[in-house]
Formats: C-alpha cells, structure tokens, sequence
C-alpha cells in the first residue's frame, strides 16, 4: 500500500483516476479499524486532509461551505454555526470522543456509508448539498443522495466529496437531533431523528423529519412533515409525528436493539425533536 | 515496501523517521523512535492509551498513519516533563497529582490520560467536572474508576492557574 496527500483536488482527482483500487481518506477513523478487522489495503490512500479546500469552513453569499475532511471539532466550536445549526453541530459533536472529534468529518462520517451516522440527518433536513469531484469535473447533489444502503454510495470509482454546501437557514427556524444509545457517551446509534422547522408565531410553516439507524439509510418522513406544518405542535400534531416516524422505521433486529423497540423508540424521537427544534426556532431553547 | 521519510517535531525537537506507509504513528512513536509511553490499548480509537497532541490536539496515535505526521509538531507524554530526568528536572503538575493521587494502578492508560488532561487544561485552564469527565471520556481505565483521575486533574488545574 502507497500513501498519498495530494494538495489540491485536480492532484486527488487524477491520483484516484491513475490507481485503480485507491481510496480516499479523511481521519482515518473508520478506515484504520475496517483495515484492522481484515478489509482488504488500497493500492494507495489518498490523504485528503492537505487540500485546503477539504479543510476550510466559510460563510458568504447566503450559504455555508464546509470543507468535507475538517475535523468535527473545528465545526462545533465555531460559534456563528452552531448558532445557525445546532442540530448539525450537536450531530457532529457526538460521533466519538475528543480524540475522534479532532480527526472525524462530515465527509468520512457521510462516506462511511453507516445508517447510524449521526451528523447525516440533520444536514439532510438542512437540505445540505455535497460537492463531488470525479474524472469529469464536479457535479452537486443531495446529501441524502449519496448514501444508497449500509456502506454502499452513488458515488462512482474515483470520486470524493469535496465539500458541503448549506443555505442560511431562514428567520425562525430550528433545528435538532436528538438519539438513543445503549450507553450514555461513546456509543452508535440505535435511533437518531433530526428535525428542523420555521415558525410563524406558534404555527408551523414549513418542517423536515430526518430518521437515522431505523433502515438501510438515514430517511425522511413526509408524512410527520405534513402533520407539522400548519400545526402549533400541539399534543394531537406529536402523536401524528410519533406514529408516522414509527410507520417508516424499518430497522434491523440486534442485540442492541429489538426491532419493536428501535421502532417505538423512533416515534418517541421524532416527537423529541420537534419540540426541541421549535423551541430553538422560537428563542426559548431551556438553558440546558 | 519503500519507506517513507518523515520529518516533524517531536516533543519540542525536530526529528525524522523511515516508516511503511501502512504503520501506524503509535507504532513508529514506540518502534522507530524509542518513545514507548503511549500505549496501543485497543488499536481501533477507543481506549486512548495512545493519545498524543498532534498540533495541539488531542488524537489517537493508532489511527493516524505514520506518513501524515510530515510537518507536524507532536507532543507525547514523554514532553510533558521538564528534562530527561536528570536532577533538578521536575514532573509536570498532572504527572505529580496523579502520583500523589494514586490516579493510576496498572499505569497503562495514564500516558494517555496525562495527555488528553493537557490537552484540555491548554484550552480549558478552570474546567467544571463534567467538562473534564467529557473531555476524558476516549479515555478508558481499567482499573481507578475514574475518580482519582477526575480528583488529580482538578488539583492539577488549581496548581496550574495559580502557578500563572
């Protein structure tokens, strides 16, 4: 195996089209264990981490562009976004300890295919675009485009995520992402469900519902979306949002948790996040 | 397999190494470099006995591969003291508050503690006790429960403030 830290990303690009079974990769957090637990070496590893481009947080003209190997931490400490979302920054900031945060990335944890991935359904519900660079150029498209099952992307041979992009989120709007684990700290997902909504006073005018780790990828609701809007996120709203969650959780049986439970518990999240995201887009987050 | 060189700092001198791309930084640290105090608990990023401050920040040293270190200042915790040992050469103040402590019985994961603890009191020089218990929470100990280790990082952040 060669390893490789191209500096810009045209350098990455023909690397990765010149050696076939390459890989990319951002922290390495999840590549190093794969390769331990006997996942075949690349030929070479592309260390994306020396384009500036990847590694560089901005905002201007309305929108965020968020390099896809920064490192998580960098993100949850930057103030100005994590006031803008916090539920993308509170998603980012649990996947793993300090350690891990230095090294994980939006990019990796997107890539790394898991339906578990914690940063993903909040950007998901912030309608966040990734930025993919291949041997043709760059094209733009959903985040939640990317992931097609557990560990499978869209992406073909030879392309990487550059960099996320996300709109500015309109006045009133909040966002959440609130799951369950076995353990309190340093464990995966068993639920995640992220929501962001826009109020208008006490009513609702527009809402996403995101699922993560209850199927093969993270999902959204419509159904749950369409109770929102238009409601003030009354009791009857939040047992509609509960059973539609409930209704399209469609998760795996394992030891960490029963299917009956991933789906009950699914519905009891969304609902949990809702209030919390309508509570933020209204000023009255409780001071936790 | 061609060896990499690489050339970066270490625990405040520059230095440079031959590794296979493929080994890891902990193992280039304790084989290449004779540094042998950051320890590989689980290989995988989960214990943190490996941790060392990589440009200051606190990182797993068995998930990053060797090569990535070009050009990078790495702090171990055989930097956390003054000296090489010698006489008149003094521990830093988490190393003598986890002695005195007694935050350590296997010793295993106190390198890593000591320098995830650093890592924190650098950014952080008057933590609350959550903040500590989360900012050591990749650290795994086998054998304290914690908190002597939670106790020596408060008395070493008292130290520290007034020492400033």
């Amino acid at each position: 195996m060669q390893y490789a830290a191209p500096t810009t990303v045209d350098e990455a690009r023909s690397m990765l089209a010149d050696n076939p079974g390459s890989r990319v990769f951002a922290g390495a957090t999840d590549v190093v264990p794969q390769m331990r637990s006997g996942r075949p070496e690349p030929s070479v590893l592309v260390d994306l981490k020396r384009i500036d481009r990847l590694m560089s947080v901005a905002h201007a003209d309305g929108h965020w562009t968020i390099g896809a190997a920064t490192p998580t931490s960098e993100l949850t400490h930057n103030g100005e976004f994590a006031a803008m979302f916090p539920g993308i920054s509170e998603g980012a900031g649990l996947i793993g300890s300090d350690q891990i945060q230095n090294r994980s990335s939006l990019g990796g944890n997107l890539c790394n295919g898991s339906p578990a991935a914690d940063s993903v359904p909040a950007m998901i519900a912030s309608e966040a675009r990734a930025v993919i660079a291949g041997a043709d150029g760059e094209r733009t498209i959903p985040v939640g485009d990317v992931v097609t099952g557990p560990g499978q992307l869209s992406l073909s041979d030879g392309e990487f995520v550059v960099e996320f992009e996300i709109d500015d989120a309109p006045a009133n709007t909040g966002d959440a992402y609130v799951r369950t684990t076995p353990r309190t700290e340093m464990d995966i997902a068993i639920v995640g469900a992220a929501v962001r909504v826009t109020m208008d006073g006490d009513t609702c005018t527009d809402a996403r519902v995101v699922l993560g780790a209850v199927a093969p990828t993270a999902v959204r609701v419509p159904d749950a979306e369409a109770a929102l809007v238009g409601s003030s996120l009354d009791d009857d709203t939040l047992a509609a949002v509960a059973a539609a969650a409930s209704a399209a959780a469609n998760p795996i049986n394992d030891k960490r948790g029963t299917v009956e439970y991933r789906t009950q518990v699914a519905g009891v999240l969304a609902k949990r996040a809702a209030v919390l995201a309508a509570d933020r887009a209204k000023g009255m987050e409780a001071n936790s | 397999m061609s060896r990499t060189h690489i050339t970066c700092t270490v625990n405040g001198e520059a230095t440079d190494f031959l590794a296979n791309p493929a080994t890891s930084l902990l193992d280039a640290l304790r084989d290449e470099l004779g540094l042998t105090g950051a320890k590989e608990g689980c290989g995988t990023g989960d214990c943190g006995a490996c941790s060392v401050l990589m440009d200051g920040k606190v990182t797993c040293a068995c998930l990053v591969f060797a090569p990535e270190a070009e050009g990078r200042d790495l702090l171990t915790v055989e930097g956390l003291s003054s000296g090489d040992g010698a006489e008149g050469d003094h521990l830093h103040p988490l190393q003598q508050t986890f002695l005195e402590g007694a935050a350590l019985q296997c010793g295993v994961c106190t390198p890593g503690f000591l320098v995830a603890a650093k890592a924190l009191l650098d950014n952080n020089p008057d933590p609350t006790e959550t903040e500590i218990r989360y900012a050591l929470a990749g650290n795994l100990c086998r054998c304290t429960g914690y908190d002597k280790i939670i106790r020596s990082v408060q008395e070493a952040a008292v130290q520290l403030r007034s020492a400033t």
